[in-house]
């Protein structure tokens, strides 16, 4: 592998207007936009991009296209997301993503993605948990578009589809390693290689686009797919850029026992239900009105304490059932096929006669890179935000902040498709008006390559694997469902001694073809970043709220954390940033006790 | 209990050719999944190389020969496919090997573009959805799901024989979800491009594609429907009979 790049030689240097790292929903959405506009624009996806991690979103996409309910309102569908995200969520983002989603689905559709249909026609729209009518007062609302329960494979393969019919330029199986800052604190692109060649490249770019998706793999149980670590926070940490609310991390309420693969809240939202070992539906106490379908988090909790109480499932009684049974085979076969195949194969129950062993499995972050609703990033400067040029986040990577401190089901594809559009519209101005940054060094560009250097110079050092499962256990054991301080403590303490190990590790393999020890060493350093950044900002928010739940701080303290929290890579510690509370068509709605 | 489990190896770098390498692992007490497995491998010799994503069957990552058939580690367990302890794993037949368990899929991949795996319309999107009914809908059931996985291409005849002109089944399938979407109003070009002899009648029936897909999915059902698409046109677009020439 080349170890150094020489900008006057040019060579190893690939260039483009628009960069888009990762090749999930979120970036294939940003691209489509750009490859449109007639800008050089290229995705570079560490696997294939239809094998990115969107693809296993299973329930849908919610968004009032009133096609279930001619009356839907995008206003309540706002509503709803606020409530979740427990009032940390930006209400200015959350009506921008509320208000133009409909013209984004349609959009989708437009492009050929296969949603179910109603006898009209229309799109299907099924029940996800925490929607309602009329702000809350008018019951359970159905509005969550699906393509059966396969809306994630769906909609990635369209957007794909879509990307190839443009001529997007795609990058298959680049690895990107940090990101090119100027002296002006510009990002210029990053620097990354070709996992099949070895090739080292400096990828130049006008704007930069990390759509790098979320770090499920910081825990030992998780939904996520195993290539979900966190790479574009790595690099914005390890650039000394922030993270906000990064102790936000949903705990989806029914991963399978075992395995971790989701079960979509779809099958409660067509009329399935939690049981515990006593046969009894127990969401009845803990959310009266909306049961088994109140937020993650409430349903996460209740789980949990059930669980605690003695009341969980099997011999070990540590998970509940999900019971589906009395839907029907016919139901089930149509709506939820792929949850039919999935519980067969990994819990090795037919749902069509059993219940499926279910239990609360880490799926979501909520945190990310602060940005606004063009995708544009930001950083901090003496308590001042301001915009880094060149530098741009959308999707699960990004905060923008739309699910505060709770997602809703159904708004992680929806945040993709609009935020990814929003994003590939505003560069394309950016740019076309004459936009961009300034050049990079190559002494900049000698420091974005130093980790590669140092991780292929390695002569000895920790093992790669050995280093995950223990951050990964930490992760598990001090960060979960449930959080308390003293525990935290520990676990802070325990990163440490990680990230000594994590930066100091042996690359044993030092072969250049498809070197996946290499990638998978790179992908470590990436988690460490992510999971430091959560470990510190769970152990400062001393408050209850959303996903954060601690049993030292059980209330939710308005007073002190309306706020957003405001991770500090360089110094370690955590800041706070205000919430927004001022959308532009209607009246903020004030924070509440959040109850379902 | 020991498994014996055969390993095709290939580094580029080193290896003038491929070989077979044998490990020996303790037998798993509960039933697991051939990439489990393969994780468990890896632990212990870093170079084994593969690719992996969802490890739930739904990013067609890793798709591989087990036990001379083909389909995905991940939701393959071991109590499927061993054969007396014995376990043998190889890449994907007939396309290049990069290292070990890892194929260029490039070609795969060209044919998939070259069917315009796209919804096209010549009618200007309506402000809302097109309306499509539940009927018409279910016509693209078995055909969406394909996750790209190569399993049925690479254990095809035909595609070994020419992998650069025969579209292959996984694209061909993809080929029909266009041709079957009611959306989608290029059918009659969409045949002519697939009337030569190399695209849809280089399928011979053979069923391999069918007996490995790991989503259940009939790529042979599908083709046999162009094929008589081609023959007969359809009645809604009067489609000529072309590519019989």
């Amino acid at each position: 592998m080349n170890k150094v790049i020489n900008i006057s030689k040019k060579n190893n240097i690939k260039e483009f207007d628009a960069l888009i790292i990762g090749g999930g929903g979120s970036g294939m959405r940003t691209s489509l936009e750009l490859a449109k506009s007639g800008l050089n624009t290229a995705v570079i996806s560490k696997v294939f991009p239809t094998r990115s991690h969107t693809v296993s979103a299973q329930g849908g996409i919610t968004c009032a296209i009133q096609s279930a309910d001619p009356n839907d309102d995008w206003r309540w569908h706002m509503y709803d997301t606020v409530k979740g995200s427990d009032y940390i969520g930006d209400q200015d983002a959350i009506e921008y993503m509320c208000s133009e989603g409909p013209k984004a689905v349609y959009e989708l559709e437009h492009m050929g993605l296969p949603f179910s249909r109603f006898e009209n026609g229309r799109i299907y729209q099924r029940p996800f948990g925490g929607q309602s009518k009329d702000f809350g007062k008018g019951g359970q609302a159905a509005r969550t578009c699906a393509a059966a329960d396969r809306t994630g494979h769906a909609l990635l393969h369209t957007l794909y589809q879509n990307n190839v019919k443009e001529g997007t330029n795609f990058l298959n199986e680049w690895f990107a390693v940090d990101l090119v800052k100027n002296s002006k604190n510009e990002i210029t692109g990053v620097i990354a290689f070709s996992i099949e060649s070895g090739e080292v490249c400096y990828l130049k770019a006008q704007a930069t686009v990390l759509a790098t998706g979320g770090a499920g793999r910081i825990y030992a149980s998780t939904t996520n797919a195993l290539i979900n670590t966190g790479d574009g926070l790595g690099m914005t940490l390890r650039a000394g850029f922030p993270a906000q609310d990064m102790e936000m991390w949903q705990f989806h309420p029914t991963g399978i026992h075992g395995a971790g693969s989701l079960v979509t809240e779809g099958c409660r939202g067509e009329g399935g239900y939690l049981i515990n070992a006593d046969g009894e539906r127990f969401m009845e106490r803990y959310a009266p009105n909306a049961k088994d379908l109140a937020g993650r988090d409430v349903v996460a909790r209740s789980m949990v304490m059930e669980i605690l109480e003695g009341r969980g499932c099997g011999p070990e009684k540590d998970h509940v059932y999900l019971k589906l049974d009395h839907l029907g085979a016919d139901v089930l076969n149509s709506k939820l096929p792929g949850i039919c195949e999935l519980s067969k194969t990994f819990a090795h129950v037919d749902p069509i006669k059993e219940p499926i062993p279910v239990v609360p499995t880490c799926h979501y972050m909520m945190g990310g890179t602060p940005t606004n609703i063009h995708g544009q990033a930001f950083s901090r400067n003496d308590g001042n935000d301001f915009m880094v040029s060149g530098l741009f986040s959308v999707g699960e990577a990004a905060c923008v902040s739309v699910h505060g401190a709770n997602r809703l089901g159904g708004n992680s594809l929806l945040d993709l498709v609009v935020f990814g559009r929003a994003a590939g519209k505003h560069i394309n101005e950016e740019l076309k008006s004459g936009g961009g940054v300034e050049n990079a060094s190559n002494e900049d560009i000698e420091l974005a390559m130093s980790r590669l250097n140092k991780l292929n110079e390695s002569e000895s050092g920790y093992e790669v694997a050995d280093v995950k499962k223990q951050l990964q256990t930490c992760m598990q054991n001090y960060f979960g469902v449930f959080r308390r301080g003293e525990f935290m403590e520990k676990g802070v303490k325990e990163l440490e001694e990680i990230r000594e190990k994590s930066e100091n590790l042996y690359l044993k393999d030092k072969s250049i073809a498809f070197n996946t020890n290499r990638v998978e060493a790179l992908e470590l350093q990436n988690l460490l970043e992510v999971a430091e950044a959560t470990a510190i900002s769970a152990m400062m928010r001393d408050e209850s709220r959303g996903a954060h739940a601690r049993d030292d701080f059980p209330e939710r303290d308005d007073e002190n954390w309306l706020c957003h929290s405001l991770y500090d890579p360089v110094e370690k510690k955590l800041g706070k940033r205000d919430v927004n509370f001022v959308p532009k068509e209607v009246e903020a709605f004030p924070p509440k006790m959040r109850s379902y | 209990m020991e498994l014996s489990v055969s390993l095709y190896r290939y580094n580029p770098e080193q290896d003038k050719f491929p070989y077979m390498k044998n490990y020996k692992v303790k037998k798993p007490e509960k039933d697991i999944m051939v990439l489990d497995l393969l994780n468990m491998l890896k632990e212990d010799d870093v170079t084994i190389s593969y690719r992996r994503s969802c490890r739930e069957g739904v990013c067609g990552s890793d798709g591989m020969n087990i036990n001379g058939k083909n389909g995905l580690a991940c939701i393959t367990p071991l109590s499927e496919v061993l054969k007396g302890n014995k376990l043998e794993l190889r890449p994907l037949p007939g396309l290049p090997v990069i290292r070990d368990l890892i194929v260029d899929m490039t070609q795969f991949y060209e044919q998939y573009e070259k069917i315009k795996p796209f919804l096209q319309s010549d009618s200007e999107p309506p402000e809302q959805e097109r309306l499509q009914s539940p009927q018409d809908r279910d016509k693209l059931d078995g055909l969406y799901e394909c996750i790209l996985c190569a399993c049925c291409s690479t254990s095809c005849p035909s595609f070994w024989w020419n992998p650069d002109k025969f579209v292959g089944p996984a694209a061909l399938l993809q080929a029909y979800r266009f041709l079957a979407d009611t959306r989608d109003t290029k059918k009659q070009e969409r045949l002519e491009e697939l009337g030569d002899p190399f695209s849809v009648y280089r399928c011979h029936g053979i069923m391999n594609c069918v007996n490995v897909c790991p989503k259940g999915l009939n790529p042979n059902k599908a083709i046999g429907e162009i094929k008589s698409m081609l023959l007969t046109g359809t009645k809604e677009d009067k489609i000529k009979v072309v590519g019989l020439e």
